[in-house]
This record gives C-alpha cells, structure tokens and sequence, in this order.
C-alpha cells in the first residue's frame, strides 16, 4: 500500500509536525512517499527519509489557493495509487483534504490523535468537542485521509536521505489573488511553539505585557492571551487562546493571571504541561493545571524570568 | 446580493460533555444548544452586509427539528429566510452535499459557515462545498469587503495573515474579528416567529465514516502546587524536566 503524505515548511524549514505525520504514516506501514508544495529545498526534503519517506515529489511554484493545492494533490494520490492521505493539521490542510475527499469520493476524518484500529475495518480516536472528548471513528471507503494532530507520534530520526523527484501537474487558474501579507508580531509560531507564555486580564492593561513577553523570550517562547485581552486590543487577535481562537499544543504552557474559563480551556488541554500563576487560590484554572503558583503576576512573573535566566 | 449563512445547533460552550448507551450516544440531556459560536460570526457578518450594501440573508442548518429555536435565533438576528434539510447530520461530507445541494440552484453570491464547528471541529464543511459547486473556499477569515462582484478579504495563515480578492460566488469560514456577535433584540424576535422556515428532505449519499465509541479524557492527576517561585522553577527542571 503506498501513503502519501503532504508535507508544509516555513522559511524553508520542514514543520515538525510534518515530520511527525511522516513517522505516523511510517507507523501505519507501506510505502510512505511525502508530497511537497512551493519552493523547499531539495536538501531539506531529503532528510524526510529519516522520518520514513521513501521518495519526495516535490511541485515547485506557489499556491495561492486550495483548488489548486487539492487538485496537485489528487493526481499525486493518483500516480502513486495511494489509499490513504495523511496530513498534520493545519489550516491548509482542512481546506485540502476537504477538497481531496470529494475528488477521490474518500473518507476524510481531522482531529486524528492516534494510530489507526485495523483489527475490525478501520478506525482512527479522534478529538471532538475541543479536546472535551474523544470517538472512535470508522472511515468506510476505500481511499481515506487523516489528518493528524500534533504530538500524536515521536518523530524518529532513523532512516537515510529520500530521493526528490520533480513532480508537475497542470493547475486551474486560481481565482483567488493575493495581494498582500502581514507577518504576525515575535518570531515563534504560536500554532508550532513548544512553550507558550499566555496572559489574561489579569495583567490589567496592555503596558504590563513587557514582562510576559520577557519571560517568553527567556524561554524561547510564542505568546498567547485570553479572549477578552484581544477583544479589549491589548493584544493582537492572532495570539487568542481558546475554544473560538487558536487551539495550542505545546510542551509547556504558562498561564498567567487567566482565570480558566472552560472556553480558554479547551484551546489548552492538549499541552503537556500546564503552569497557572493566579493571585486567586480558588481560580478554575488550577483543577486543570500540573503546576501552580499562588500569587501577584507583577511579583512572580519577574522573579521566575530571573531565576530561569539564572539556570541557562 | 444573496448570501446563504450555514449554522450548526451545538452544546453550549459551557456543557458538561458527557455520553449515554454505553458510550456510544452523546448525552443532550440538560444540555443548552446555541448557533456555533464561529457561525454567529458569519451570521453577523451577513447582517452587516445586509444592512451597509443591501443583501438577502437566508439561514441554513442540516439537522432534525430540534434545532428549529436555534435557526429561529438566526432569523431573530436579521436572516430573512431559513432552510432545514431534516436530517441528521452523519458526517462532513453528508452535510457537505446537502448544503451543496441546496445552493446549486440558489444563486447565492456568497456562502458564509464558521471556521469550524465546536462539536466536531472538522473545519471541513467550507472546502467540500467549495469543490462540490466548483467554487474557491477561504477560511479563516477575519475580515471580508465587498468591492462590485469581488470580496476583498483578510485570512489567518501560519504566522500572519494574507490579503486576497476572490470574484463571487465563493465559500468562506468566518472567526472573529470578521463581526460582532450580535444579540437579537425584541423586534427581530416577534419579527422572527412569521419568517418562513422551509423544511426540505436530504439527498442521499453513502456512509462515508460512522462515530462508533465515545471516550472522556483521564483526569489531571492533581496540581502540584509551588510555595516560592524558586520551588516553582525545582518543579519544572527536575519534576516535569521542561527547564
Ligand atoms: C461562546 C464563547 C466563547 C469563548 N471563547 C473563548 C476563547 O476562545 N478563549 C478565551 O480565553 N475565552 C473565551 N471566552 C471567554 C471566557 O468565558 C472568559 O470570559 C475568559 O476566558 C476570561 O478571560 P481571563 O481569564 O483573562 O479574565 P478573567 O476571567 O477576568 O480572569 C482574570 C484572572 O486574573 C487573576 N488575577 C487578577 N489580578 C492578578 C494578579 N495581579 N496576579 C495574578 N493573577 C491575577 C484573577 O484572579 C482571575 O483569575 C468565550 C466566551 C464565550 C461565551
Ligand atoms: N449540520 C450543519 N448544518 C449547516 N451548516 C453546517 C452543519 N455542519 C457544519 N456546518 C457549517 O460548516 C462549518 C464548518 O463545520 P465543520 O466542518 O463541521 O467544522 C460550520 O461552521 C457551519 O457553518
């Protein structure tokens, strides 16, 4: 059976959670052929071989919309005769699979957090209700598509180099044009960090900010807020938390001066880690926390950057 | 200009998630249902354009007739029409088509969804429809103009956003800070109880996947709680090995 799996960089660099859907496509078994698209190097992609990719087929030019990017992606399923599509989860990637799975009359589950049952058909655990839960989902057709969450497989370095090979198809003109991007503000992705510094109203105004973003740069992490700091413009919008904002994943998240609404909570609960610092001992958030620390933010926040800084 | 808003009925952001039968049925009882909180976006966003370029506004929900008070709520924030394919909504594709099938014939300059719904979170529903009618799909977008036969529109993408222009018609998932969620006031409310609410029978299609068991998540194993910033700091380096 061959797995195709469609892999994203950023500034040249493969995601890691492309990397981990190539291990989690290596772990389900067949012959694991990762798809890229826009202009990665050839270097770069070649070190997929580690991850378990036998070859790279790599689309040069830019995809300004998701028609074009689902339609590459059919004829790559087509060539390589592949039944099954795995990609990490991504906003890209919701757009294509969907598109994908009415090309190929497939069946199509996103959320995916484990390897798939194949005892009896075949099933994937999915996460439903923002994390809040999970099913068992059985996908009935014959072609399927994953889409994988983050943090669902190691990633294994073991293999050697993938060979890359060109890959063209014939796009439909786009009927999407782009004119013009903004870059979000700090230099670590929120979606990808593995350490994010949140903060809530408790910071009582955006001038009291320099110290969370202080403390994430010792770390080395992105920053996140609760939904009433960006709704107030203390904070951009693009670093909301939660159920109806960014949904993060990472090893470590510092929530400071959030009270831990079941609505910020459900854009948190698949962290690893999570650390509450809240001068209110009964705040919500600490049931959900690992770590906690009762106390002023204007005192703690300052202290644990130093002491952090102390240990590097 | 005519604009289909497609709305799901989910549990409140607040419910007690929890499953009956064995854990195979999601328990509704005691649980509030509310338009998806990324739909109340795209539903106040249609409203907005209704009102500033002139727009009719026709609600959509693939569900039973339980979720008849939720469309109402959309009709009572200034949808003038609604549409319920009585169905239950099985999986992405299903509700794809259905929705499909009820634009092909509409002339909708536009279909607004929510990024995703809360159930479920697929985020899917957009792209399907998108290539079911042959027609671009956005999402998520937080900003969208309409500019003659074109939107002009701001996305979120990895690390910023992007400004594109798409010609009608096309799909597009809305999150904030694209509208205001809007509260239906006492007028739109009467005003909603005689707007038509057209019930039509789904299309069928095949079983594409099937929820077969549910599953709550393991409790935290409780919260270690640090008496000093430097116990806090022992924690993380030697406890959770983060530092
Ligand atoms: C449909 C819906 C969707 C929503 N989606 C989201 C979402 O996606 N994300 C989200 O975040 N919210 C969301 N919300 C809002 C959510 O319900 C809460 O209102 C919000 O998360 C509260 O933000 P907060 O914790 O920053 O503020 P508050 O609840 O005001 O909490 C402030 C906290 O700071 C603490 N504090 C105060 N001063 C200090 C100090 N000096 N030092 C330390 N701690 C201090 C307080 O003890 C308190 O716990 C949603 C709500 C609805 C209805
Ligand atoms: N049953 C439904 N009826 C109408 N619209 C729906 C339904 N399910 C999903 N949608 C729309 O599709 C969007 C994305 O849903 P999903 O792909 O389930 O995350 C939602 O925000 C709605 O706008």
């Amino acid at each position: 059976m061959s797995i195709l799996v469609v892999v994203e960089s950023s500034e040249g660099k493969l995601k890691k959670a492309s990397r981990e859907a190539v291990c989690y496509a290596a772990q389900v078994g067949g012959d694991v052929i990762a798809l890229s698209l826009g202009d990665t190097p050839e270097a770069e992609l070649a070190t997929l071989g580690a991850n378990g990719a036998s070859k790279v087929l790599n689309v040069a030019g830019s995809f300004s919309s998701s028609e074009e990017a689902a339609v590459a992606v059919s004829e790559a399923m087509n060539s390589i005769d592949a039944n099954l599509l795995v990609m990490a989860q991504s906003a890209k990637a919701d757009m294509i699979g969907g598109r994908v799975a009415v090309k190929q009359d497939a069946a199509l589950v996103s959320n995916v957090v484990g390897l798939p049952d194949t005892t009896n058909g075949f099933s994937v655990k999915v996460s439903i209700f923002s994390s809040k839960a999970f099913a068992h989902v059985a996908l009935k057709k014959d072609k399927k598509i994953l889409i994988v969450s983050k943090n669902t497989v190691d990633v294994k370095e073991e293999g050697g180099s993938a060979n890359v090979e060109a890959f063209s198809v014939s796009l439909p003109d786009s009927k999407v044009k782009v004119t013009g991007e903004e870059k979000a503000s700090g230099d670590i992705l929120l979606t990808d960090a593995e350490i994010v510094v949140s903060g809530g109203r408790g910071l009582k105004g955006p001038e009291n900010w320099g110290m969370v973003e202080d403390l994430a740069k010792t770390l080395g992490a992105a920053t996140g807020c609760s939904k009433p700091v960006s709704d107030m413009d203390w904070r951009p919008h693009s670093e909301h938390v939660g159920q109806t904002g960014i949904k993060v994943a990472p090893t470590l998240y510092i929530a400071i001066g959030i009270s831990g609404a079941i609505q910020h909570l459900a854009g948190v609960n698949s962290s690893k880690y999570i650390v509450v610092i809240n001068k209110d001992e009964e705040a919500p958030f600490f049931k959900a926390a690992d770590y906690g620390i009762v106390g002023d933010a204007f005192e703690v926040v300052p202290k644990l950057t130093e002491a952090i800084k102390a240990l590097k | 200009m005519k604009i289909l808003v497609c709305i799901t009925h989910v549990p409140d952001t607040t419910s007690r998630i929890a499953f009956t039968d064995g854990n195979t049925k999601f328990d509704s009882s005691g649980v509030q249902y509310i338009i998806g909180p990324y739909d109340d976006y795209a539903i106040a966003r249609a409203v907005e354009l209704k009102e500033s370029n002139g727009a009719s506004v026709t609600v959509l929900n693939v569900g039973g007739a339980e979720t008849e008070p939720t469309i109402r709520k959309a009709l009572a924030i200034g949808a003038d029409d609604a549409v319920r394919v009585n169905a239950a909504p099985t999986d992405a594709l299903f509700v794809a088509k259905q929705i499909a099938n009820v634009a092909k014939n509409g002339g909708y300059d536009m279909i607004l969804m929510g990024r995703e719904s809360i159930d479920y979170n697929g985020g899917q529903v957009h792209a399907m429809v998108g290539e079911l009618l042959g027609i671009p799909s956005l999402s998520p977008v937080m900003k969208l103009e309409v500019d003659g036969n074109a939107a002009k529109m701001s996305r979120e993408v990895e690390g910023g956003k992007e400004f594109v222009e798409v010609a009608m018609p096309f799909v597009a998932g809305c999150q904030e800070p694209i509208a205001e969620w809007r509260i239906p006031n006492m007028r739109g409310i009467m005003t909603a109880r005689t707007k038509p609410l057209n019930v039509v029978e789904p299309v069928a299609t095949d079983e594409a996947v099937a929820y077969v068991k549910y599953e709550q998540p393991a409790p935290k194993a409780g919260v270690k709680m640090a008496h000093s910033v430097e116990e806090l700091v022992d924690l993380l380096k030697n406890d959770a090995k983060v530092l």
